[in-house]
Protein backbone atom coordinates (compact mmCIF):
# COMPACT_ATOMS: atom_id res chain seq x y z
CA UNK A 1 0.00 0.00 0.00
CA UNK A 2 2.75 2.91 0.98
CA UNK A 3 4.78 1.38 -2.13
CA UNK A 4 3.78 3.87 -4.39
CA UNK A 5 4.07 6.75 -1.80
CA UNK A 6 7.61 5.45 -1.13
CA UNK A 7 8.72 5.98 -4.56
CA UNK A 8 8.34 9.74 -4.52
CA UNK A 9 9.56 10.20 -1.00
CA UNK A 10 12.48 8.30 -2.29
CA UNK A 11 12.98 10.10 -4.73
CA UNK A 12 12.94 13.22 -2.69
CA UNK A 13 15.47 12.21 -0.29
CA UNK A 14 17.98 10.97 -3.16
CA UNK A 15 18.30 13.63 -4.89
CA UNK A 16 16.94 16.21 -2.35
CA UNK A 17 15.02 17.67 -4.03
CA UNK A 18 11.39 16.89 -4.88
CA UNK A 19 10.40 15.33 -7.94
CA UNK A 20 7.61 16.32 -9.70
CA UNK A 21 7.46 13.93 -12.23
CA UNK A 22 7.87 10.96 -9.99
CA UNK A 23 4.77 12.31 -7.83
CA UNK A 24 2.72 12.38 -11.22
CA UNK A 25 3.52 8.91 -11.78
CA UNK A 26 1.60 7.93 -8.80
CA UNK A 27 -1.59 9.50 -9.86
CA UNK A 28 -3.10 6.62 -12.25
CA UNK A 29 -5.80 9.11 -13.97
CA UNK A 30 -3.02 11.55 -15.74
CA UNK A 31 -1.66 9.05 -17.68
CA UNK A 32 -5.08 9.64 -19.41
CA UNK A 33 -5.62 11.19 -22.98
CA UNK A 34 -8.77 14.34 -22.99
CA UNK A 35 -9.39 14.64 -26.88
CA UNK A 36 -6.37 13.43 -27.90
CA UNK A 37 -4.04 14.98 -25.92
CA UNK A 38 -2.12 13.92 -22.40
CA UNK A 39 -4.30 15.22 -19.97
CA UNK A 40 -2.91 18.47 -17.88
CA UNK A 41 -4.76 18.68 -14.90
CA UNK A 42 -4.71 22.33 -13.13
CA UNK A 43 -7.98 22.42 -11.67
CA UNK A 44 -6.78 20.58 -7.80
CA UNK A 45 -8.51 23.63 -6.14
CA UNK A 46 -12.11 22.09 -7.62
CA UNK A 47 -10.91 18.26 -6.52
CA UNK A 48 -7.39 17.10 -6.56
CA UNK A 49 -6.59 13.42 -7.92
CA UNK A 50 -6.04 10.41 -6.32
CA UNK A 51 -2.56 8.77 -5.48
CA UNK A 52 -2.31 4.79 -6.02
CA UNK A 53 -1.59 4.75 -2.74
CA UNK A 54 -5.32 6.42 -1.59
CA UNK A 55 -7.01 3.81 -4.19
CA UNK A 56 -5.36 0.92 -2.70
CA UNK A 57 -5.86 1.43 0.56
CA UNK A 58 -9.50 2.14 0.17
CA UNK A 59 -9.70 -1.22 -2.13
CA UNK A 60 -8.07 -2.65 0.76
CA UNK A 61 -10.42 -1.58 3.29
CA UNK A 62 -13.31 -2.60 0.96
CA UNK A 63 -11.67 -5.73 0.49
CA UNK A 64 -10.51 -6.92 3.58
CA UNK A 65 -11.95 -4.60 6.63
CA UNK A 66 -15.28 -4.18 6.12
CA UNK A 67 -18.14 -4.60 8.27
CA UNK A 68 -19.79 -1.80 10.94
CA UNK A 69 -18.23 0.20 13.51
CA UNK A 70 -18.55 0.68 17.06
CA UNK A 71 -21.26 -2.19 17.10
CA UNK A 72 -20.04 -5.86 16.91
CA UNK A 73 -17.40 -8.24 18.58
CA UNK A 74 -16.94 -9.80 15.72
CA UNK A 75 -13.63 -9.46 13.75
CA UNK A 76 -14.84 -7.46 10.83
CA UNK A 77 -16.21 -5.05 12.68
CA UNK A 78 -13.12 -4.65 14.82
CA UNK A 79 -11.12 -4.21 12.20
CA UNK A 80 -13.23 -1.54 10.52
CA UNK A 81 -13.47 0.08 13.92
CA UNK A 82 -9.72 0.02 14.11
CA UNK A 83 -9.36 1.23 10.88
CA UNK A 84 -11.52 3.83 11.58
CA UNK A 85 -10.35 4.81 14.55
CA UNK A 86 -6.90 4.48 13.41
CA UNK A 87 -8.05 7.31 10.83
CA UNK A 88 -8.81 9.47 12.97
CA UNK A 89 -5.74 9.35 14.98
CA UNK A 90 -4.12 10.50 11.60
CA UNK A 91 -6.16 13.46 11.16
CA UNK A 92 -5.06 14.54 14.70
CA UNK A 93 -1.23 14.09 14.44
CA UNK A 94 -1.76 16.03 10.69
CA UNK A 95 -3.52 18.79 12.52
CA UNK A 96 -1.15 18.54 15.86
CA UNK A 97 -5.24 18.25 17.93
CA UNK A 98 -4.59 17.59 21.21
CA UNK A 99 -7.10 14.72 20.96
CA UNK A 100 -8.83 12.68 18.75
CA UNK A 101 -12.11 14.19 21.07
CA UNK A 102 -11.59 16.63 18.90
CA UNK A 103 -11.57 15.11 15.57
CA UNK A 104 -14.81 14.87 13.94
CA UNK A 105 -16.01 13.09 10.61
CA UNK A 106 -18.19 15.06 8.20
CA UNK A 107 -19.18 14.60 4.69
CA UNK A 108 -16.89 17.62 3.92
CA UNK A 109 -15.83 21.55 5.20
CA UNK A 110 -19.44 22.18 4.00
CA UNK A 111 -21.14 19.93 6.63
CA UNK A 112 -18.20 20.88 9.13
CA UNK A 113 -19.47 24.78 8.68
CA UNK A 114 -22.85 23.63 8.79
CA UNK A 115 -22.52 21.61 11.95
CA UNK A 116 -20.19 24.54 14.11
CA UNK A 117 -23.30 27.05 12.38
CA UNK A 118 -26.17 24.56 13.76
CA UNK A 119 -24.81 23.41 17.46
CA UNK A 120 -22.37 26.26 18.22
CA UNK A 121 -23.83 29.31 16.78
CA UNK A 122 -27.01 29.11 16.75
CA UNK A 123 -27.81 28.36 20.46
CA UNK A 124 -25.58 31.24 21.46
CA UNK A 125 -26.75 34.19 18.74
CA UNK A 126 -29.44 36.73 20.18
CA UNK A 127 -30.64 39.50 18.09
CA UNK A 128 -28.17 42.05 17.24
CA UNK A 129 -25.16 39.43 17.95
CA UNK A 130 -22.91 39.20 15.05
CA UNK A 131 -21.23 36.82 12.95
CA UNK A 132 -17.88 38.21 11.42
CA UNK A 133 -16.53 36.60 7.72
CA UNK A 134 -14.73 38.13 5.21
CA UNK A 135 -15.27 38.94 1.41
CA UNK A 136 -12.93 35.99 0.27
CA UNK A 137 -15.61 33.91 1.49
CA UNK A 138 -16.36 30.47 -0.18
CA UNK A 139 -20.70 30.33 -0.41
CA UNK A 140 -19.46 27.03 2.02
CA UNK A 141 -18.64 30.31 4.60
CA UNK A 142 -21.56 32.15 3.86
CA UNK A 143 -25.01 30.24 3.67
CA UNK A 144 -24.98 28.50 6.93
CA UNK A 145 -24.19 31.80 8.60
CA UNK A 146 -26.72 33.40 6.58
CA UNK A 147 -29.10 30.23 7.59
CA UNK A 148 -28.74 30.65 11.44
CA UNK A 149 -28.84 34.84 11.30
CA UNK A 150 -32.42 34.21 9.31
CA UNK A 151 -33.05 31.59 12.16
CA UNK A 152 -31.92 33.79 15.40
CA UNK A 153 -32.24 38.03 14.52
CA UNK A 154 -28.19 38.09 14.11
CA UNK A 155 -26.46 39.79 11.48
CA UNK A 156 -23.75 38.47 9.03
CA UNK A 157 -21.01 41.18 8.64
CA UNK A 158 -18.49 40.87 5.94
CA UNK A 159 -14.76 42.02 6.52
CA UNK A 160 -13.96 44.07 2.87
CA UNK A 161 -10.64 43.61 0.94
CA UNK A 162 -8.50 45.05 -1.51
CA UNK A 163 -8.02 45.44 -5.05
CA UNK A 164 -4.79 43.19 -4.64
CA UNK A 165 -8.01 40.47 -3.44
CA UNK A 166 -6.19 40.96 0.91
CA UNK A 167 -8.26 41.26 4.09
CA UNK A 168 -8.24 44.73 5.13
CA UNK A 169 -6.95 43.83 8.10
CA UNK A 170 -7.50 47.27 10.48
CA UNK A 171 -11.57 47.61 8.47
CA UNK A 172 -11.36 43.48 9.99
CA UNK A 173 -9.90 44.60 13.40
CA UNK A 174 -12.82 47.61 13.20
CA UNK A 175 -15.84 45.32 13.08
CA UNK A 176 -14.73 43.27 16.10
CA UNK A 177 -17.45 44.37 18.91
CA UNK A 178 -19.28 42.86 22.06
CA UNK A 179 -21.54 41.81 19.78
CA UNK A 180 -19.17 39.77 17.53
CA UNK A 181 -19.84 36.13 19.05
CA UNK A 182 -18.14 34.53 16.11
CA UNK A 183 -15.39 35.20 13.21
CA UNK A 184 -15.22 32.73 9.99
CA UNK A 185 -13.09 33.03 7.41
CA UNK A 186 -11.11 31.28 4.82
CA UNK A 187 -7.31 30.17 5.76
CA UNK A 188 -6.36 30.18 1.76
CA UNK A 189 -8.89 31.83 -0.70
CA UNK A 190 -10.19 29.17 -3.49
CA UNK A 191 -10.99 31.41 -6.08
CA UNK A 192 -8.12 33.95 -5.52
CA UNK A 193 -5.72 31.65 -3.33
CA UNK A 194 -5.21 34.51 -0.77
CA UNK A 195 -3.68 33.37 1.99
CA UNK A 196 -5.12 35.12 5.00
CA UNK A 197 -3.49 36.27 8.00
CA UNK A 198 -4.92 33.79 9.98
CA UNK A 199 -2.69 33.91 13.27
CA UNK A 200 -3.29 37.65 13.77
CA UNK A 201 -7.24 36.89 13.09
CA UNK A 202 -7.32 34.97 16.08
CA UNK A 203 -5.31 36.87 17.94
CA UNK A 204 -7.41 40.19 17.27
CA UNK A 205 -10.55 37.87 17.84
CA UNK A 206 -9.36 36.23 21.01
CA UNK A 207 -8.60 39.63 22.49
CA UNK A 208 -11.78 39.92 22.65
CA UNK A 209 -13.05 36.50 24.01
CA UNK A 210 -14.58 35.84 20.11
CA UNK A 211 -14.38 32.15 18.30
CA UNK A 212 -12.82 31.73 15.52
CA UNK A 213 -13.44 29.14 12.84
CA UNK A 214 -11.45 28.41 9.94
CA UNK A 215 -12.23 27.06 6.72
CA UNK A 216 -9.22 25.17 5.96
CA UNK A 217 -10.48 23.37 2.77
CA UNK A 218 -7.94 25.08 0.04
CA UNK A 219 -4.67 25.43 2.67
CA UNK A 220 -4.37 21.88 3.96
CA UNK A 221 -2.49 20.66 0.72
CA UNK A 222 -0.55 23.20 0.24
CA UNK A 223 2.00 23.51 3.66
CA UNK A 224 -0.77 21.90 6.29
CA UNK A 225 -2.28 23.48 9.26
CA UNK A 226 -1.25 23.02 12.85
CA UNK A 227 -4.08 23.66 15.36
CA UNK A 228 -2.44 24.50 17.99
CA UNK A 229 0.10 27.08 16.66
CA UNK A 230 -2.78 28.83 14.94
CA UNK A 231 -4.89 28.58 18.35
CA UNK A 232 -7.90 28.58 16.26
CA UNK A 233 -11.55 27.24 18.11
CA UNK A 234 -12.92 25.36 14.87
CA UNK A 235 -11.09 24.07 11.95
CA UNK A 236 -12.55 22.65 8.94
CA UNK A 237 -11.24 20.72 5.77
CA UNK A 238 -12.52 18.44 3.19
CA UNK A 239 -10.21 15.26 1.84
CA UNK A 240 -10.47 15.49 -2.08
CA UNK A 241 -8.88 18.71 -1.96
CA UNK A 242 -6.03 16.41 -0.27
CA UNK A 243 -5.70 13.78 -2.65
CA UNK A 244 -8.53 11.82 -0.36
CA UNK A 245 -11.76 10.53 -1.74
CA UNK A 246 -14.98 12.90 -1.48
CA UNK A 247 -17.77 12.69 0.74
CA UNK A 248 -15.37 12.68 3.94
CA UNK A 249 -14.05 15.61 5.52
CA UNK A 250 -13.69 16.26 9.09
CA UNK A 251 -14.17 19.46 11.69
CA UNK A 252 -11.41 20.17 14.21
CA UNK A 253 -13.27 21.89 17.78
CA UNK A 254 -11.36 22.80 20.97
CA UNK A 255 -12.86 20.33 23.35
CA UNK A 256 -14.04 22.74 25.89
CA UNK A 257 -16.17 23.92 22.70
CA UNK A 258 -17.41 20.53 21.46
CA UNK A 259 -18.28 19.10 25.46
CA UNK A 260 -20.54 22.39 25.55
CA UNK A 261 -22.34 22.02 22.48
CA UNK A 262 -25.52 20.15 22.05
CA UNK A 263 -25.81 16.95 19.08
CA UNK A 264 -26.84 18.72 15.74
CA UNK A 265 -28.38 15.39 14.04
CA UNK A 266 -29.72 12.76 15.95
CA UNK A 267 -29.48 8.95 14.81
CA UNK A 268 -27.39 5.26 15.87
CA UNK A 269 -23.86 5.93 16.99
CA UNK A 270 -24.16 8.98 18.89
CA UNK A 271 -26.08 7.89 21.93
CA UNK A 272 -25.23 6.34 25.00
CA UNK A 273 -28.66 5.22 25.57
CA UNK A 274 -31.84 5.42 24.31
CA UNK A 275 -35.85 5.17 25.82
CA UNK A 276 -38.74 7.04 24.67
CA UNK A 277 -38.49 9.47 26.90
CA UNK A 278 -35.02 10.17 26.42
CA UNK A 279 -31.56 9.92 25.49
CA UNK A 280 -28.36 10.36 26.70
CA UNK A 281 -25.48 11.39 24.31
CA UNK A 282 -22.08 9.35 23.48
CA UNK A 283 -18.86 11.02 24.26
CA UNK A 284 -16.75 13.20 22.00
CA UNK A 285 -16.38 13.00 19.31
CA UNK A 286 -19.01 10.39 18.04
CA UNK A 287 -21.73 12.98 19.58
CA UNK A 288 -21.38 14.81 16.37
CA UNK A 289 -21.49 11.21 14.35
CA UNK A 290 -24.82 10.13 13.77
CA UNK A 291 -25.53 7.03 12.14
CA UNK A 292 -22.56 4.81 9.79
CA UNK A 293 -19.71 6.83 9.32
CA UNK A 294 -18.09 7.14 5.43
CA UNK A 295 -15.01 4.36 6.72
CA UNK A 296 -13.55 3.86 3.69
CA UNK A 297 -13.38 7.27 3.00
CA UNK A 298 -12.00 7.86 6.21
CA UNK A 299 -9.06 5.16 5.59
CA UNK A 300 -8.32 6.84 2.49
CA UNK A 301 -8.05 10.48 3.77
CA UNK A 302 -5.25 8.81 6.33
CA UNK A 303 -4.02 7.46 3.50
CA UNK A 304 -4.09 11.09 1.55
CA UNK A 305 -2.23 12.41 4.55
CA UNK A 306 0.45 9.27 4.55
CA UNK A 307 1.24 10.04 0.94
CA UNK A 308 1.56 14.06 1.26
CA UNK A 309 3.57 13.75 4.63
CA UNK A 310 5.56 11.42 2.60
CA UNK A 311 6.44 13.66 -0.75
CA UNK A 312 7.10 16.35 2.46
CA UNK A 313 4.26 19.15 2.40
CA UNK A 314 6.92 22.03 2.60
CA UNK A 315 9.06 20.56 -0.43
CA UNK A 316 5.23 20.07 -2.13
CA UNK A 317 4.59 24.27 -1.60
CA UNK A 318 7.81 25.15 -2.54
CA UNK A 319 7.02 23.20 -6.06
CA UNK A 320 3.88 24.70 -6.54
CA UNK A 321 4.89 28.27 -5.94
CA UNK A 322 7.73 27.83 -8.40
CA UNK A 323 5.38 26.51 -10.86
CA UNK A 324 2.61 29.20 -9.92
CA UNK A 325 5.96 31.95 -10.49
CA UNK A 326 6.58 30.74 -13.31
CA UNK A 327 2.84 30.17 -15.18
CA UNK A 328 2.33 33.84 -13.61
CA UNK A 329 5.40 35.68 -15.37
CA UNK A 330 4.30 33.95 -18.79
CA UNK A 331 0.65 34.75 -18.42
CA UNK A 332 1.43 38.05 -17.65
CA UNK A 333 2.86 38.15 -21.36
CA UNK A 334 -0.33 37.43 -22.92
CA UNK A 335 -2.09 40.54 -24.26
CA UNK A 336 -5.39 41.36 -22.37
CA UNK A 337 -4.89 38.96 -19.70
CA UNK A 338 -5.65 40.36 -16.19
CA UNK A 339 -5.09 38.42 -12.64
CA UNK A 340 -7.74 38.62 -10.73
CA UNK A 341 -5.78 38.26 -7.03
CA UNK A 342 -2.66 39.55 -6.70
CA UNK A 343 -2.29 39.04 -2.99
CA UNK A 344 1.80 38.79 -1.79
CA UNK A 345 1.33 35.59 0.00
CA UNK A 346 -0.72 33.20 -2.69
CA UNK A 347 -1.54 29.18 -2.71
CA UNK A 348 -0.86 28.42 -6.10
CA UNK A 349 -4.28 29.31 -7.75
CA UNK A 350 -3.97 31.91 -10.89
CA UNK A 351 -7.36 32.89 -11.65
CA UNK A 352 -7.59 35.51 -14.38
CA UNK A 353 -9.73 36.95 -17.53
CA UNK A 354 -9.06 37.63 -20.84
CA UNK A 355 -10.03 40.63 -22.61
CA UNK A 356 -12.55 39.36 -25.66
CA UNK A 357 -13.03 36.05 -24.74
CA UNK A 358 -15.31 34.95 -22.32
CA UNK A 359 -14.08 32.52 -19.24
CA UNK A 360 -16.74 29.70 -20.22
CA UNK A 361 -15.40 30.02 -23.65
CA UNK A 362 -11.14 29.85 -22.71
CA UNK A 363 -12.77 26.93 -20.54
CA UNK A 364 -13.87 24.91 -23.81
CA UNK A 365 -11.20 25.88 -25.92
CA UNK A 366 -8.42 24.86 -22.97
CA UNK A 367 -10.33 20.87 -22.66
CA UNK A 368 -10.31 20.75 -26.20
CA UNK A 369 -6.27 20.84 -26.24
CA UNK A 370 -6.34 18.66 -22.93
CA UNK A 371 -6.31 21.19 -20.09
CA UNK A 372 -8.82 20.93 -17.47
CA UNK A 373 -9.07 24.41 -15.79
CA UNK A 374 -12.21 25.92 -13.78
CA UNK A 375 -14.26 28.73 -15.11
CA UNK A 376 -16.82 30.09 -13.38
CA UNK A 377 -17.66 32.25 -10.24
CA UNK A 378 -15.79 29.38 -8.28
CA UNK A 379 -18.86 29.51 -5.56
CA UNK A 380 -17.48 32.75 -5.00
CA UNK A 381 -20.04 35.02 -5.79
CA UNK A 382 -19.37 37.96 -3.72
CA UNK A 383 -15.57 37.61 -4.88
CA UNK A 384 -16.40 37.91 -8.63
CA UNK A 385 -18.89 41.21 -7.54
CA UNK A 386 -15.82 42.85 -6.16
CA UNK A 387 -13.76 42.88 -8.93
CA UNK A 388 -16.38 43.42 -11.49
CA UNK A 389 -15.99 39.93 -13.57
CA UNK A 390 -19.31 37.49 -13.96
CA UNK A 391 -16.44 34.49 -13.61
CA UNK A 392 -12.72 33.79 -14.01
CA UNK A 393 -10.74 31.49 -15.70
CA UNK A 394 -8.75 29.28 -12.60
CA UNK A 395 -5.54 27.40 -13.08
CA UNK A 396 -4.45 25.73 -9.96
CA UNK A 397 -1.37 23.77 -9.19
CA UNK A 398 -0.75 20.69 -7.01
CA UNK A 399 1.83 18.40 -6.02
CA UNK A 400 1.80 16.43 -9.56
CA UNK A 401 2.14 19.23 -11.67
CA UNK A 402 5.35 19.85 -13.56
CA UNK A 403 6.66 23.03 -16.09
CA UNK A 404 5.54 20.67 -18.87
CA UNK A 405 1.97 21.55 -17.69
CA UNK A 406 2.43 25.32 -17.64
CA UNK A 407 4.13 25.37 -20.86
CA UNK A 408 1.01 23.50 -22.08
CA UNK A 409 -1.80 25.65 -20.39
CA UNK A 410 0.14 29.11 -21.39
CA UNK A 411 -0.07 27.78 -25.61
CA UNK A 412 -3.85 26.59 -24.94
CA UNK A 413 -4.35 30.16 -23.70
CA UNK A 414 -2.58 31.19 -27.25
CA UNK A 415 -4.61 28.78 -29.14
CA UNK A 416 -7.89 30.38 -27.32
CA UNK A 417 -7.04 34.34 -28.35
CA UNK A 418 -6.29 32.76 -31.65
CA UNK A 419 -9.44 31.27 -32.55
CA UNK A 420 -11.08 34.83 -31.13
CA UNK A 421 -8.74 36.95 -33.27
CA UNK B 1 -14.56 17.09 -32.62
CA UNK B 2 -13.08 20.35 -34.13
CA UNK B 3 -13.31 23.58 -32.53
CA UNK B 4 -13.84 25.27 -35.37
CA UNK B 5 -17.32 23.71 -35.38
CA UNK B 6 -18.55 25.78 -32.87
CA UNK B 7 -16.70 28.44 -33.28
CA UNK B 8 -17.47 29.49 -37.00
CA UNK B 9 -17.35 32.34 -38.47
CA UNK B 10 -20.65 33.44 -37.90
CA UNK B 11 -20.83 32.62 -34.27
CA UNK B 12 -17.30 34.76 -34.09
CA UNK B 13 -18.95 37.73 -35.82
CA UNK B 14 -22.07 37.91 -33.47
CA UNK B 15 -20.19 37.88 -30.57
CA UNK B 16 -17.84 40.36 -31.68
CA UNK B 17 -20.58 42.32 -32.83
CA UNK B 18 -24.37 41.38 -31.21
CA UNK B 19 -27.37 42.47 -33.76
CA UNK B 20 -29.83 44.50 -31.66
CA UNK B 21 -27.90 44.69 -28.47
CA UNK B 22 -29.02 47.00 -25.89
CA UNK B 23 -31.72 48.06 -23.73
CA UNK B 24 -35.40 48.68 -25.29
CA UNK B 25 -37.26 51.13 -23.33
CA UNK B 26 -39.79 51.12 -22.77
CA UNK B 27 -40.84 47.68 -23.96
CA UNK B 28 -43.97 45.67 -24.29
CA UNK B 29 -42.79 42.71 -22.03
CA UNK B 30 -38.81 42.00 -20.79
CA UNK B 31 -36.93 38.88 -18.94
CA UNK B 32 -33.76 38.20 -17.14
CA UNK B 33 -32.29 34.93 -18.03
CA UNK B 34 -29.35 33.27 -15.86
CA UNK B 35 -27.31 30.22 -16.34
CA UNK B 36 -25.67 29.86 -12.58
CA UNK B 37 -22.94 27.41 -13.66
CA UNK B 38 -20.83 30.28 -15.87
CA UNK B 39 -22.44 33.56 -14.42
CA UNK B 40 -24.38 34.49 -17.76
CA UNK B 41 -26.79 36.96 -17.46
CA UNK B 42 -29.47 38.39 -19.99
CA UNK B 43 -32.28 40.34 -20.57
CA UNK B 44 -34.29 39.88 -23.58
CA UNK B 45 -37.16 43.00 -24.73
CA UNK B 46 -39.69 43.03 -26.99
CA UNK B 47 -41.95 44.84 -28.52
CA UNK B 48 -45.21 43.05 -29.92
CA UNK B 49 -47.81 44.14 -32.89
CA UNK B 50 -50.82 41.93 -31.95
CA UNK B 51 -49.71 38.38 -31.88
CA UNK B 52 -46.32 39.52 -33.94
CA UNK B 53 -42.68 40.65 -32.33
CA UNK B 54 -42.30 44.32 -34.11
CA UNK B 55 -39.30 44.30 -32.09
CA UNK B 56 -36.59 42.44 -30.07
CA UNK B 57 -33.15 43.42 -28.26
CA UNK B 58 -31.35 41.89 -25.69
CA UNK B 59 -28.18 43.13 -23.16
CA UNK B 60 -26.31 41.44 -20.41
CA UNK B 61 -23.14 39.45 -20.72
CA UNK B 62 -22.10 36.02 -21.18
CA UNK B 63 -19.77 33.59 -23.28
CA UNK B 64 -19.57 33.50 -26.97
CA UNK B 65 -21.85 30.83 -27.68
CA UNK B 66 -24.46 32.60 -25.42
CA UNK B 67 -24.05 36.25 -27.22
CA UNK B 68 -23.73 34.65 -30.81
CA UNK B 69 -27.19 32.34 -30.14
CA UNK B 70 -28.91 35.82 -28.75
CA UNK B 71 -28.30 37.86 -31.56
CA UNK B 72 -28.84 34.88 -34.23
CA UNK B 73 -32.26 34.44 -32.17
CA UNK B 74 -33.03 38.35 -32.21
CA UNK B 75 -32.66 38.22 -35.70
CA UNK B 76 -34.84 35.02 -36.80
CA UNK B 77 -37.90 36.01 -34.99
CA UNK B 78 -38.74 39.90 -35.54
CA UNK B 79 -42.02 39.87 -37.20
CA UNK B 80 -42.63 36.08 -36.39
CA UNK B 81 -45.95 35.63 -34.44
CA UNK B 82 -45.63 33.14 -31.15
CA UNK B 83 -46.65 29.86 -33.14
CA UNK B 84 -43.72 30.27 -35.51
CA UNK B 85 -41.10 31.26 -32.40
CA UNK B 86 -42.31 27.96 -30.55
CA UNK B 87 -41.13 25.79 -34.12
CA UNK B 88 -38.61 28.02 -34.54
CA UNK B 89 -37.30 27.39 -30.58
CA UNK B 90 -37.71 23.17 -31.58
CA UNK B 91 -35.53 23.45 -34.51
CA UNK B 92 -33.11 24.95 -32.36
CA UNK B 93 -33.44 23.25 -29.73
CA UNK B 94 -33.26 19.43 -31.72
CA UNK B 95 -30.17 20.80 -33.86
CA UNK B 96 -28.47 21.53 -30.23
CA UNK B 97 -28.95 18.36 -29.00
CA UNK B 98 -28.69 16.17 -32.18
CA UNK B 99 -32.48 15.07 -31.60
CA UNK B 100 -34.68 14.61 -34.43
CA UNK B 101 -37.07 17.76 -34.73
CA UNK B 102 -40.55 16.82 -34.69
CA UNK B 103 -41.25 16.19 -38.36
CA UNK B 104 -44.50 18.37 -38.97
CA UNK B 105 -43.29 21.06 -36.96
CA UNK B 106 -39.70 21.56 -39.06
CA UNK B 107 -38.63 25.18 -39.86
CA UNK B 108 -36.18 26.35 -41.48
CA UNK B 109 -32.80 27.43 -39.06
CA UNK B 110 -31.55 29.72 -41.78
CA UNK B 111 -28.39 31.37 -39.99
CA UNK B 112 -29.35 29.69 -36.60
CA UNK B 113 -28.20 26.15 -38.49
CA UNK B 114 -24.39 27.88 -37.48
CA UNK B 115 -25.25 26.81 -33.72
CA UNK B 116 -25.12 23.02 -35.09
CA UNK B 117 -21.71 22.37 -33.55
CA UNK B 118 -22.98 23.13 -30.06
CA UNK B 119 -24.25 19.19 -29.88
CA UNK B 120 -20.94 18.22 -29.68
CA UNK B 121 -20.05 19.96 -26.42
CA UNK B 122 -22.92 19.10 -24.38
CA UNK B 123 -21.44 21.30 -21.45
CA UNK B 124 -22.28 24.44 -24.02
CA UNK B 125 -26.17 23.66 -24.85
CA UNK B 126 -27.37 25.98 -22.20
CA UNK B 127 -24.96 28.29 -23.21
CA UNK B 128 -26.92 28.56 -26.70
CA UNK B 129 -30.65 27.37 -25.11
CA UNK B 130 -30.75 30.65 -22.58
CA UNK B 131 -31.85 33.03 -24.81
CA UNK B 132 -34.85 31.29 -26.16
CA UNK B 133 -36.00 30.52 -22.88
CA UNK B 134 -35.75 33.86 -21.50
CA UNK B 135 -37.78 35.00 -24.79
CA UNK B 136 -40.10 32.43 -23.69
CA UNK B 137 -40.53 34.03 -20.31
CA UNK B 138 -40.76 37.50 -21.81
CA UNK B 139 -43.84 36.36 -24.23
CA UNK B 140 -45.38 34.47 -21.28
CA UNK B 141 -45.18 37.82 -19.62
CA UNK B 142 -43.33 35.94 -16.31
CA UNK B 143 -41.87 38.65 -13.93
CA UNK B 144 -39.19 35.83 -12.25
CA UNK B 145 -36.08 35.44 -13.79
CA UNK B 146 -35.53 32.29 -15.84
CA UNK B 147 -32.42 30.15 -14.95
CA UNK B 148 -31.12 26.83 -17.02
CA UNK B 149 -30.47 25.27 -13.97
Amino acid sequence: MATAAATATAAALATGRFDAARARADFPILAREVNGRPLVYLDSAASAQRPRAVIAAVDHYETHLHANVHRGVHTLSQAATEAFEGARERVRRFLNARSTKEIIFTRGTTEAINLVAQSYARPHLAPGDEILVTWLEHHANIVPWQMVCAATGATLRVAPIDERGELRFDEFQALLSPRTKLVATAHVSNALGTVLPVKQIVAAAHARGIPVLLDGAQAVAHGGADVQALDCDFYAFSGHKLYGPTGIGMLYGREALLREMPPWQGGGDMILSVTFEGSTWNDLPWKFEAGTPNMSGAVGLAAAIDYLEGLGPQAVHAHEQRLLAKATAAALEIPGLRIIGTASDKAAVLSFTIEGIHPHDLGTILDHEGVAIRTGHHCAMPVMDFFKVAATARASFACYNVDGDVDRLIAALHAAREVFA
Amino acid sequence: MDLKELYRDVILDHNRQPRNFGALAPADTSADGHNPLCGDRLTVYVNLDGERIREVRFDGQGCAISVASASLMTEAVTGKGRGEIARLFDAVHATLTGEEADAGAAMPLGKLAALSGVREFPARVKCASLCWHTLNAALAHERTAVTTE
